[in-house]
């Protein structure tokens, strides 16, 4: 009986007696979903044009702000560091196009999905083996110091965050839906032999998404990184993408968003007030739980493309 | 044309192939480090490293430093008695199933055998205690592993010394007691364990439950799930607590993480206490001067100040510092690294003693534990004078009932700022007991009767 009082009817007494506290962990939520939008946003880029599941996207991650990192530990400043790793990680765009993507055009999906695990070690024995595996301090000289706002108390370093990863979003709307090169995205993305037939590269076009994804993930590292102190544990940041996918959709950017803020919001009510009854620590398979609910009705995510089959 | 390119996709899926099994392969793999050839006359000693993956950062210290120590007493002494150390690391990621791997592979190599296993992980140490007395191998799991094994008489094969985590979580308590002005204040307070939600992080809860319930303080417990990369949820609970103390029992990346966290709800550093897992350089560094303040638990100095150091920076360095301080040299989990090599080599030592000098069997250096009198003398011919406190092992009491230290960050290095805080023996013994008696029972086990061991 204690435990049915605990469980549906002491969060929500808690939640009207504080509402200041109630409204800091809705907004601490949405900004640690934007972080988590940040990583999705990598994997729904690749998907969106070539179909491909990209496992090593949490690894591109650790991979780029290695890079960054160690770049600066080398004397670089950081405006010079990360065009550098940019141009890097544009640079292995083209190797993943020249050496994994292009022998392996026709084949079945999973395949490429295997080859993206393979990526996967690879890039974080290149970045383990380049770098080092030590942690490395990030410091950006962003403020870690909380922000009172009408009793709430907010991180200002994720608010920042969070205006870089609109200003992302918005880049990338621009580019999607703007550009020449943007139309020639989403009309691969929609279908890839019609593209083909009017002589839209397929092959160019992968090398753009895999460096805009390898771009995003230079900033979702940064942003990570500066949390964490930059070191493998990043590539791990990827396990906390994937709810946020399967609630999105794995074809829509806005998706990503959405998705990120609904599972950021979810997982800390959940865990500030549901975990405590259930023994803590809930919110990583409450993100997943919540996640497979939305797969209960739109199999397809939120925001994803509605799958039709005909035979 | 279309052989050309029927080849080059066969050959890229077999890269892609390799790619996949070669970084699975990466994982649990063995390297010499050595004496390449295993002579009849060599002591093997297995090394479970994990200089790759989530908690490189920690384990690579901890490697640096028990490896240096064996490499000087190869160097400088010709190993312990004429007897060359040979040693292996096996890379396993602190996977505990890779763990179990590498330990299963090592064990009979040398000519004697693995004479003792160092695990460096609670996780290993649950997996191998059952398989040390088939083995016939001890395990030292110093500072970590299950505690229940600091009972010799039902854990003949486990050495948990020189203190164990209900004996810091007791430390703990008795200094945030004196904090407060006296035990007696400790009343209505509350103290909350942010824990790793694994084996490791949850070793300390029965100890500090029995000592809320004995003075009267209120424990909150909030888990963290590996590997702890976010944790907002956790310390916006701590917000809504406002715990007065907050001991951190976390290990890889949730220690950075829970000290930028804690800093971003201006929590308190100095009543952050973290176990000394948590509180090496690495922990501290990424969260800058953030971290200013943060104490955390230890049963042996920090820094390079030792005649031991002096010795491995001439010996094994040539006297150059930056090569030193790439290997980690003098930080907190190399000088636990190192202490853990003194350790095995002077349980060898010992060993040696009563069964000659030869390599020992892992029956023989078992016997060199329990019987390791590590006086304050012996610690000053070995370099270490004041750098951690005697211990002496016997057939009951494999802990050696280890104080423990507090040290603090400053933001450039840990300073000691308490005395060698005692544990609370009186209330740890009796549930060490308990706890070994009840495995004992699950797992019809005999204990020994001490009286009549040599």
């Amino acid at each position: 009986m204690e435990f049915l009082w605990d469980f549906f009817v002491a969060p929500f007494l808690d939640m009207i007696e504080y509402p200041v506290f109630l409204g800091e962990v809705a907004i601490s939520g949405l900004l640690t979903g934007v972080m988590y939008s940040l990583v999705a946003l990598g994997f729904v880029l690749i998907f969106k044009a070539s179909q491909v599941f990209n496992f090593a996207q949490g690894a591109m991650v650790l991979f780029a702000a290695l890079t960054l990192v160690g770049l600066m530990e080398h004397g670089l400043p950081v405006w010079g560091a990360l065009p550098v790793t940019a141009l890097i990680m544009v640079g292995l765009a083209f190797v993943i196009e020249r050496g994994m993507l292009r022998p392996l055009i026709n084949q079945p999906p999973i395949t490429l999905f295997m080859a993206t695990i393979g990526l996967t070690f690879l890039l974080e024995g290149a970045g383990e083996w380049a770098w080092g595996s030590n942690v490395k301090a990030l410091d950006l000289g962003i403020p870690n110091s909380p922000v009172d706002v009408g009793g709430m108390l907010l991180n200002e370093f994720d608010m920042i965050a969070a205006l870089v990863a609109a200003v992302l979003v918005a880049v990338l709307a621009l580019l999607f839906q703007h550009t020449p090169m943007g139309r020639a995205l989403r009309a691969v993305a929609d279908d890839p032999q019609a593209a083909l037939s009017l002589g839209i590269s397929l092959r160019t076009i992968w090398i753009i998404v895999w460096s805009v994804a390898g771009i995003v993930a230079i900033v979702a590292g940064i942003m990570w990184g500066a949390k964490s102190g930059v070191q493998f544990s990043l590539s791990l940041i990827a396990l906390k993408a994937l709810p946020v996918l399967i609630l999105g959709g794995l074809t829509s950017v806005p998706g990503a968003i959405v998705g990120g803020l609904i599972i950021g919001l979810g997982e800390k009510v959940a865990e500030v007030y549901w975990g405590p009854v259930i023994g803590g620590a809930i919110e990583n398979w409450f993100a997943y739980m919540l996640a497979m609910l939305v797969l209960m009705f739109r199999p397809q995510g939120l925001f994803g493309e509605k799958i039709i089959e005909r035979v | 044309m279309a052989f050309r390119n029927g080849l080059r996709r066969g050959m890229s899926g077999v890269l892609a192939a390799a790619v996949v099994a070669g970084g699975l392969s990466v994982a649990a793999t063995t390297t010499l480090t050595g004496t390449e050839a295993q002579a009849a006359d060599e002591q093997f000693i297995p090394l479970l490293v994990y200089r790759t993956g989530p908690y490189a950062p920690n384990g690579i210290p901890a490697a640096n430093g028990a490896l240096d120590y064996y490499s000087l007493i190869n160097e400088r002494d010709g190993g312990i008695n004429g007897v060359t150390l040979a040693f292996e690391e096996c890379e396993y990621r602190y996977d505990t199933k890779l763990g179990v791997e590498c330990y299963e592979r090592l064990k009979n190599q040398g000519p004697t055998g693995a004479s003792i296993v160092m695990p460096l992980s609670t996780g290993v140490t649950y997996q191998l205690n059952p398989r040390a007395p088939v083995d016939k191998i001890p395990v030292h799991s110093m500072g970590y592993g299950q505690t229940a094994a600091s009972d010799g008489r039902v854990f003949p094969w486990t050495f948990t010394f020189p203190t164990t985590y209900w004996s810091q979580a007791s430390a703990f308590i008795k200094f945030v007691g004196a904090q407060e002005g006296g035990m007696e204040n400790l009343a209505g307070k509350t103290i909350v364990l942010v824990y790793h939600n694994s084996p490791y992080g949850k070793e300390p809860i029965p100890t500090l439950q029995v000592l809320a319930e004995k003075l009267g303080y209120t424990l909150e417990l909030l888990p963290v799930d590996h590997p702890g990369q976010e944790q907002r949820a956790t310390w916006l609970q701590i917000r809504k607590i406002r715990p007065d103390w907050t001991f951190l029992w976390g290990w890889g990346v949730m220690n950075q993480v829970a000290l930028k966290e804690a800093a971003a709800i201006a929590y308190d550093m100095e009543r952050l206490i973290g176990v000394w897992w948590s509180s090496s350089e690495s922990d501290v560094v990424p969260a800058g001067d953030d971290a200013i303040g943060y104490r955390g638990g230890s049963f042996h100095s920090p820094g390079a100040g030792f005649p031991l150091h002096d010795e491995i920076l001439q010996t094994l360095y040539g006297g150059d510092a930056a090569a030193a301080a790439e290997k980690n040299f003098g930080e907190v989990l190399y000088n636990r690294g190192l202490l853990s090599s003194v350790y095995t080599t002077e349980a060898i030592r010992t060993a040696q003693a009563k069964y000659g000098n030869r390599p020992l069997t892992g029956a023989e250096v078992r016997w060199g534990l329990e019987n390791l009198d590590l006086t304050e003398e012996r610690l000053a011919e070995l370099g270490l004078a004041g750098f951690t406190p005697p211990v002496k092992i016997t057939c009951e009491d494999h802990e050696g009932n280890g104080p423990v230290i507090i040290q603090q960050w400053d933001g450039q290095n840990w300073n000691i700022v308490s005395d060698w805080i005692e544990p609370m023996q009186d209330v740890v013994r009796p549930m060490i007991e308990a706890a070994a008696a009840q495995y004992a029972e699950e797992n019809n086990i005999t204990p020994r009767d001490c009286s009549q061991e040599m």
